[in-house]
This record gives structure tokens, C-alpha cells and sequence, in this order.
């Protein structure tokens, strides 16, 4: 895998919070059609890299390299444009707007006048949902009316329909019930068989050794150290997540 | 039967808080008509009513757009005021000097560079509240007091007048409506558009293979929008000038008067015809254009807004411009139909345009309203003043109804939107 060039990689970042560094140095790399967990406790700084990344924060110091060339990422704009697509634990929706809105929010279908089309961005709304979750159906109303379910499919939806290359997940799995975990379980299966690779943010040490091919643990801001799913045990993530390193 | 008229209406498409603002606003026209002994329903009292409600109404789209974005602007009246005063001086001081008195352009002049000064000073503010983060209520309750005082200025208190003859049509009057011939083809005019628009719709909703409306349901709406249009050019033109107009638009046109006086309709008022071009404007703005989606967006979930890319800052500069423009228009309106401009035009419009906003249905916390809702609600506030001056309510207990009236409409809202479940 390492003679591939990493789909994105994360070089010496920092960030700072008047004087507190969230971010210290930290090093993150993702390959096509992998799947990084980044897990840590609260606080530990793994939002806060992910989301250098995904252009929300700018980093005080450090480099991206998205295909192995230099990145500039100042806005979500940004990221959007180096196809880096993110699902926010709040799911980031505008309540008062219904699916589609929110799903092309920010790169709405325009007809030749410049208007606005929400006949053919509802259409393709529909037709997508068929396939991610035919269950959903409520394509009107405001997506504040929807279950927690339908949300994150909006979300979801609204990461991969714009051809994503790399996709960041924020605890995609925290507001889920059972079936509905199951289903965007398949889905990160899925993305990763198109060549997609996948931030997956979590604290749920389960999830992440069940869905990811390698684990970079966070603590204080540092890395504490990226290891291959493979190659440790569930105990020996606990211990880096608790403790800050590997027991010996 | 009541499950019948519910599941009509929905085929039909009509929103239920529209049907009741639109009750509501019915009743209480037929209130004042029946307690002034008819003297509210004639279309003399109607054509004020519109003229009067005109000005309020155009500002009150703009703020529509400014509460939507969870911002608010107190400074509208004292902005109209200022811009209004700045106008009056430059049609009545200074273009005269350059361009000669009674000049054909100074009118169009004079409405470029109050539209330039009202959008340049709102887009100020709005730069203030989105990029230096003050708050909206502190800088335009600051604008509120600057721009009072900055009208003061401009003539050191004196009253500016009389406005320039062109101009002055702009505010309605007897001069300043269509006629009866031209008020006909604007009717039919924007009834064929209505129901232009209501086919090209169900013929792009069909082709998506999208539910379309009921046919007659489609009818139905046809029907009502083209009674309403055509109902209103048939009671403005049913108004006739009153005689001593009707004799100098007579000899104008070289007709006779002849001795049992003259019927010449007044037609729709010009700034009526300035406030549907700004309520159709400002309703394609809001339902399909960028800008307007993130108008909304923004106002749903900030957050969300800027992590999808929008620059919820340059958003703000814009709303606040818009509003800045539409104030300006308002101020056209305000100043034209007095044909002067004292310093207190404009006193109190803030309030006035923020409660049509909010009974019109926009919601403080931001995401939810519609220009419609917004016009309804200014002529719902325009309705209940001027119906109490007409039955004799005193000053002060007028106050206290319109005061009543906001809360209750408010709260009448909250419930209606909790039983919704919006």
C-alpha cells in the first residue's frame, strides 16, 4: 500500500485556541479505498484536525497534501473543490429547508436563467435516495420534520452524490439506531469498493475496529500513533486512548 | 364537511396560514365597514388603503429578508427619512440649477441617487454587522438616531417642498395612477402571467413525473387569482377623480365638462404598481435564486450555511443592502405622496415594518417567511389604523389595539406552527 500515493496526506499540523494547542504536530495520512479511524477521547483534537481538513478551521502550521500535491484549504469551499466531502456529527442541515435543498446546498441546479431548478434537484434527490435508502420518502416537508434517521441519510446523500474522493465522517453512527448503524456500515463498504477513502471520527472502539483498516489515536492534541487494525488488539487501542501509548 | 374543506384547500395548494391571515384581514374589513355604516368598503377608502400601505409594504419585504437571517434593522425609518430629505434637496435645490426648473430627467435622477445612497448605507451596515460582528439591533438602533439626526441636517430642519411634478406621481394621488384604459391592460396583463406561470409549472412538474395538483384544483386557483386581479382594477377604476381634477383633466385634454360633472376613473395608483413590481421581484429573489436559498439556509442553521460554502458575512452586506435599496423606494413613495419632506417622515416606519414582517408570518428566530405573508401583513396594520381613525377610536386607544393585535398575532403563529409540527 505505502508505494501508492496517499489520497490525502496531513503533515505537521497545529492549531491553537488562544494559547491552548488543540492540534500539536500531528501527521495523518489515507489511501484509496481505505478506511482511517481517528479516535481519542473529547477533547483529544481529532474534530478539530478533521477539521483543518474539511476547511471549517485553518491550520496555524502544517502542510495537505491532496495527490501528492499541495493543498490550499481555507473554506469548506475549498475542500469541496478537492472533492473532500465531510458529514458533521450535527449533520450541519438547515432545518427549515427540505432534503433536497440541503443536499445541493451551496451548488444548487441552476437553469439557463440562473434560477434555482428545484424540480430537477428534487428529481435527482429522488433518484439518489432510491438507491441509499428507498425507505425515505418525504421529500417536502423540512427536513426538521424528519426522523434521526432521514437526517443523516440527507447528510449522507449530500457527502457522496457530488462524487467525493475523500470522505470525512464525524461520528456518523452517534444518533443511530441498530438497523440504521447497519446501514451506513454497508455504506462505508461500498464507498471503499469505488476507490473512496474515509476519515471515520469516532469514540466507539467497536465500530472502528469492525469498519476501519487502520486506527491513528489522538491524545492532548499529539498523536499518539497510527497502527494497522490487523495488527493490535482492542485492549492495546484502549491503552493508547487512556494512556497515550502502546502497552508494552 | 370539515374534512371535505380541508382536503379542498390542500388539493388547491393554498398554505393555511395564508387562508388565515387572508380571514382574518376579511373580518376585519367587514367590521369596520359594517361600524362605519359602509364608509370602509368603497373604493375611494380602498384606493387610500393601498396607496397608504404601499410604502410600508416595500420596506417590509426587505426586512422580511433581514429577520429571516436572524438580524433585525430599527434604522428603515430613519433611513427613509434621510434619503427622503437628500432627494428632496437635490430635485428641488440642486438639479434645477444645473438642468433647469421642471426638468424631465430630474425625477429619474433623483430616484437613481436615493436607490445608490440607500443601498450604499445599508450595505455599510451590513458590513458593520457581518464583518466587524455587532450586533444588528445595536447598529441600526445607532442608524436609528445617525440617520434622524443626518435628515435634520441636510436642510437644518426646514421642510423641503414642493416636490418636483414628476416625481410627485409617484406617490399616487390624482395624478399619479393609470386611468381606467391602462389599469385594464395591467390587470389582464399580470392575469395572463398569473396563469402563464400556473401552466409552465404543472407542465415542468409532470415532466419530472412528479404529483400534480388535481385539474380542478388548477381552476380553481385560476379562478381566484384572476377575480382578484380584475376585482381590483374594477373598484379602483369604480373611484373617480374628484370634480375639480376631473375639470383640469378635462380642459387638458381639451374635452368639455359638461355640467353634471365628469367620471374619469382614477385607475390603480402608481405605487401600488411599484409595490407588486417589488413584491414579484423580491418573491422570484426568495423562491429561486442562489441568494435567496442562502437567505434562507442561513437563517435555518448559520453553521450549516458556512460549512456548505456560503460567505454568510458577504450574505449579510447583501440583505442589508437590499434593504437599504427597498427603503429608498419606500422613501420615493413616502415623499411623493405628500409632495414634501419634513423631518418627520419616516418617524415610527421601523416598528410599523417590523410588525408587518411579523404578523405577515416571519419568525424572529430566523429561517421561516414569505414576502406574501409580509404585504398582507402590512396592509392588516394599515387596515386596523386607518379603520379606527374612520370609526373615531382615539390616538392613544389605537395604539394600545395595533400593540394587542402584533402580540396576539404572534402568538396565534406559535400555536399554529406547534400544531403543524414545524
Amino acid at each position: 500500500m505505502d508505494k501508492q500515493t496517499p489520497l490525502v496526506e496531513l503533515k505537521n499540523i497545529e492549531l491553537a485556541f488562544g494559547g491552548v494547542k488543540a492540534v500539536n504536530d500531528v501527521s495523518i495520512d489515507l489511501y484509496p479505498g481505505e478506511v482511517v479511524g481517528v479516535l481519542g477521547h473529547n477533547g483529544a483534537g481529532k474534530s478539530t484536525l478533521i477539521k483543518v481538513l474539511s476547511g471549517a478551521y485553518k491550520a496555524d502550521a502544517g502542510e495537505i497534501y491532496v495527490n501528492g500535491e499541495k493543498a490550499t484549504i481555507n473554506n469548506p469551499r475549498d475542500a469541496r473543490s478537492y472533492n473532500i466531502e465531510t458529514i458533521y456529527q450535527t449533520l450541519a442541515l438547515a432545518d427549515n429547508l427540505d432534503a433536497s435543498s440541503n443536499l445541493f446546498l451551496g451548488r444548487e441546479i441552476v437553469n439557463k436563467f440562473g434560477m434555482v431548478d428545484d424540480d430537477s434537484m428534487e428529481a435527482e434527490t429522488r433518484k439518489i435516495m432510491k438507491r441509499l435508502n428507498p425507505n425515505f420518502a418525504n421529500f417536502k416537508s423540512p427536513v426538521s420534520a424528519l426522523s434521526g434517521g432521514q437526517r443523516q441519510s440527507v447528510a449522507i446523500t449530500r457527502a457522496v452524490y457530488f462524487n467525493a474522493r475523500i470522505l470525512i465522517m464525524d461520528e456518523p453512527t452517534a444518533a443511530l439506531g441498530p438497523q440504521e448503524t447497519e446501514m451506513v456500515a454497508e455504506l462505508i463498504n461500498q464507498l471503499k469498493a469505488e476507490g473512496i477513502g474515509i476519515f471515520l471520527i469516532s469514540h466507539d472502539i467497536h465500530d472502528v475496529m469492525e469498519l476501519c483498516d487502520r486506527i491513528s489515536v489522538m491524545k492532548n492534541g499529539k498523536l499518539v500513533g497510527t497502527e494497522n487494525v490487523a495488527d493490535v488488539t482492542d485492549d492495546e487501542i484502549l491503552s493508547m486512548i487512556i494512556l497515550g501509548k502502546k502497552p508494552s | 364537511m370539515k374534512k371535505l374543506m380541508r382536503n379542498a384547500v390542500g388539493a388547491i395548494g393554498i398554505d393555511l396560514r395564508l387562508l388565515g391571515m387572508i380571514g382574518a384581514l376579511v373580518l376585519l374589513w367587514i367590521i369596520f365597514d359594517l361600524s362605519t355604516g359602509g364608509r370602509f368598503l368603497t373604493p375611494r377608502n380602498l384606493f387610500n388603503l393601498s396607496v397608504q400601505t404601499a410604502s410600508v409594504a416595500v420596506m417590509s419585504t426587505g426586512m422580511v429578508f433581514v429577520i429571516v437571517t436572524r438580524h433585525i434593522d430599527l434604522s428603515v425609518g430613519a433611513l427613509l427619512g434621510f434619503i427622503a430629505m437628500v432627494m428632496g434637496t437635490l430635485q428641488l435645490n440642486i438639479l434645477p440649477e444645473y438642468l433647469g426648473f421642471g426638468h424631465w430627467s430630474i425625477w429619474i435622477i433623483t430616484v437613481v441617487v436615493g436607490v445608490l445612497l440607500g443601498t450604499l448605507i445599508g450595505a455599510f451596515q451590513g458590513w458593520v454587522i457581518g464583518y466587524l460582528t455587532v450586533p444588528a439591533f445595536i447598529v441600526t438602533l445607532g442608524g436609528l438616531l445617525i440617520w434622524r439626526g443626518a435628515a435634520w441636517w441636510v436642510t437644518q430642519g426646514q421642510t423641503v417642498a414642493p416636490l418636483d411634478e414628476t416625481f410627485r406621481m409617484l406617490g399616487g394621488g390624482v395624478v399619479g395612477t393609470l386611468g381606467d384604459q391602462l389599469s385594464w391592460a395591467v390587470g389582464l396583463a399580470a392575469t395572463i402571467g398569473a396563469v402563464v406561470m400556473m401552466v409552465l409549472a404543472r407542465r415542468r412538474k409532470s415532466s419530472h413525473g412528479f404529483k400534480v395538483k388535481p385539474l380542478w384544483a388548477e381552476y380553481a386557483m385560476g379562478g381566484i387569482v384572476t377575480a382578484l386581479i380584475l376585482g381590483y382594477v374594477l373598484v379602483m377604476n369604480a373611484y373617480p377623480l374628484p370634480k375639480g381634477a376631473a375639470k383640469r383633466y378635462a380642459e387638458a385634454q381639451g374635452i368639455e365638462y359638461p355640467a353634471d360633472g365628469l367620471f374619469i376613473s382614477h385607475g390603480i395608483a402608481i405605487p401600488v404598481i411599484i409595490l407588486l413590481v417589488v413584491a414579484i421581484i423580491m418573491t422570484i429573489v426568495a423562491q429561486k435564486t442562489r441568494f435567496g436559498r442562502y437567505v434562507f439556509a442561513t437563517g435555518g442553521n448559520p453553521d450549516a450555511a458556512e460549512l456548505s460554502g456560503i460567505n454568510t458575512r458577504m450574505l449579510t452586506v447583501k440583505v442589508f443592502a437590499l434593504m437599504g435599496a427597498l427603503t429608498a423606494i419606500a422613501a420615493v413613495i413616502a415623499s411623493a405622496r405628500l409632495g414634501a419632506v419634513g423631518n418627520d417622515l419616516g418617524v415610527l416606519d421601523e416598528l410599523r415594518v417590523i410588525a408587518a414582517a411579523v404578523i405577515g408570518g416571519t419568525a424572529l428566530s430566523g429561517g421561516i417567511g414569505t414576502i406574501y405573508g409580509a404585504i398582507i401583513g402590512a396592509v392588516i396594520m394599515q387596515s386596523l389604523q386607518s379603520g379606527m381613525a374612520m370609526v373615531g377610536v382615539d390616538a392613544p386607544l389605537q395604539s394600545i389595539v395595533v400593540g394587542v393585535v402584533l402580540v396576539l398575532a404572534v402568538f396565534i403563529d406559535i400555536i399554529y406552527r406547534r400544531r403543524a409540527g414545524l
